[in-house]
């Protein structure tokens, strides 16, 4: 056991845990007032149902000693799993760095499906998916799966993260359909800021998600750093200039966009490539999402916070890049296309289209399960009220005009129960 | 134009932050590849309660300080009360505009 390696792993998980919040905030700002709290609610639920199911199921399911498609359900309820080494960590810290992987993929989806989804059927949906979905793709690459064992280069979660999110994300938007307002109305980001902040917050937390992915404190994890800090900066510039270009001015909006897609981007590639090399595959990633997220606004899929131009695009991207720019001379494992390895590249593109496949088939039945049981859509009134209200019966930016106070009836017959409830509404304001 | 007014002895106003449309040019805003105009613009709602002879003064520091010249300056309303009630004192009408010494 390496103290150094157990001291940085402990502060990753703790900034990938940041992450998913951090996620919250920067969906958040960007769907209308009445939907914030739900947005947030999406993300900050994940921490606790995927990560109990994590606990529980899903770290067996990906990390377990099982072969080829899953990990088993040897380590269910952490059998097996203690303060022995797994690698040079402690395997419960190890077990954790990973649950904090599953909780934000799981949120992720979230950002497709904004502003509609009943709350409940939402929370079922994520803990299967974190159990069904997450869990053998985390196996495939790896846990030992047949993904990892074919040579499949993922440092971070390019493909087990952000293409399976993505894909994910698409399914989800196609089978709950658009919100009522869609090309319809328009819905304005309600607090841009938040958004910044948001992305802000992910470009810190991130640094634990790639550089934590080396599980040690050496060579590949500084490498991973300074990747991770680099690739998104060249993505920010890019999208910048493709904003001056299109209309003459740059948003912050883009801005936040833009981080987030650079960072999706070289999570598969951040131990493997050279830092010039992340800083072109930064560069490049900017592009496809740039554009699918332009002509995804005037299609009828209403992906509402456009996770698949920037996890399912980007994490695409960034996976063949890897593919391409990994350079033995920097990670010791394999080089690329563009070191005389065309063999990477191909292997790449399998496991995209296999977690594609897979994520998708899987993404769908589990909604059409979900669905037989609950509707998963609010109805039009709900949607029109906002979510916040009609899901949670909370308001985001409450200023309290018009709120009477209910208090319980205390000389009412004994055994009723039923609290007194003043005339609502009526009030100034 | 605050300043003109409290200068023109009239310190007693609400101020409303409202948005409206006034004759000016829409401006156009781009979230994430979808474009929106924008029709209505932040602008902002005095109500202010004067006896007779104050008016005057009133508007008249109002033209002169919120003055732009470009369209969308905005437009001065003169209403007439009925009654005004000071609620800290019950005072009426005339009694209720005058400010306290």
């Amino acid at each position: 056991m390496d103290k150094a390696d157990t001291a940085w792993l402990l502060v990753s998980t703790a900034l990938v845990l940041l992450m998913t919040p951090a996620l919250g905030f920067f969906y958040g700002g960007l769907v209308r007032s009445k939907n914030a709290l739900n947005t947030l609610m999406m993300s900050v639920s994940s921490l606790g149902f995927v990560g109990v199911g994590w606990a529980l199921v899903g770290y067996s399911v990906a990390f377990g000693p099982g072969a080829g498609f899953s990990g088993g359900f040897s380590r269910v309820l952490l059998g097996g799993v203690g303060l022995e080494p797994q690698g040079t960590v402690p395997h419960v810290l190890f077990m954790a760095f990973q649950g904090t992987f599953a909780i934000i993929t799981a949120a992720l989806i979230s950002g497709a499906i904004v502003e509609r989804m009943r709350f409940g059927p939402y929370l079922a949906f994520i803990t299967l998916w974190g159990l069904v979905v997450y869990a053998p793709v985390a196996h495939w690459v790896w846990g030992g799966g047949f993904l990892g064992r074919l040579g499949a280069l993922d440092f971070a979660g390019g493909t087990v993260v952000h293409v399976n999110a993505g894909v994910a994300a698409l399914v989800a938007a196609l089978v709950l359909g658009p919100r009522k307002d869609y090309a319809r109305q328009a819905s304005l980001p309600h607090n841009v800021p938040f958004t910044l902040l948001g992305a802000g917050l992910l470009w810190f937390g991130w640094f634990g998600f790639n550089a934590g992915s080396a599980l040690a404190a050496n060579g590949p994890a500084a490498l991973a750093f300074v990747n991770t800090m680099f690739a998104p900066a060249a993505t920010l510039v890019v999208w910048t200039l493709l904003d001056f270009a299109r209309t003459g001015r740059a948003t912050a909006v883009g801005a936040a966009t833009a981080a987030v897609v650079g960072l999706v981007a070289v999570t598969p590639a951040a131990g493997y490539v050279s830092p010039i090399s992340a800083i072109l595959l930064g560069g490049i990633a900017a592009f496809p999402s740039y554009f699918a997220l332009l002509y995804r606004a005037r299609t009828r899929l209403d992906d509402s916070l456009d996770v698949v131009a920037a996890h399912g695009l980007g994490g695409t991207v960034g996976a063949l890049l890897t593919g391409v720019l990994a350079q033995k001379a920097w990670n010791g494992a394999a080089d690329g296309l563009l070191f005389g390895n065309p063999r990477q590249l191909a292997v790449q593109a399998l496991g995209v289209l296999a977690v594609m496949a897979y994520s998708g088939v899987a993404t769908f039945g589990l909604l059409k399960l979900v669905a037989a049981f609950a509707p998963l859509r609010a109805r039009a009134r709900e949607e029109g009220l906002g979510l916040d209200v009609s899901q949670h019966g909370e308001e985001a930016y409450a200023r309290g005009e018009g709120a009477i106070l209910v208090l319980p009836e205390i000389a009412a017959a004994p055994g009723l129960g039923v609290p007194a409830a003043a005339p609502a509404g009526g009030g100034p304001g | 134009m605050l300043e003109a007014l409290f200068r023109a002895q009239v310190r007693g106003l609400t101020l409303h932050r409202v948005e409206g449309h006034g004759g000016e040019t829409e401006r156009v805003e781009t979230y994430r590849g979808t474009t929106v105009k924008m029709e209505l613009s932040e602008k902002v709602r005095l109500e202010i309660g004067v006896s007779d002879h104050f008016v005057d003064p009133t508007v008249r520091a109002i033209l002169d300080a919120a003055r732009t010249g470009s369209v969308g300056d905005g437009k001065v309303f003169v209403l007439p009360v009925e009654k005004v009630y000071r609620i800290r004192t019950g005072e009426e009408d005339q009694a209720a505009v005058t400010p306290v010494a």
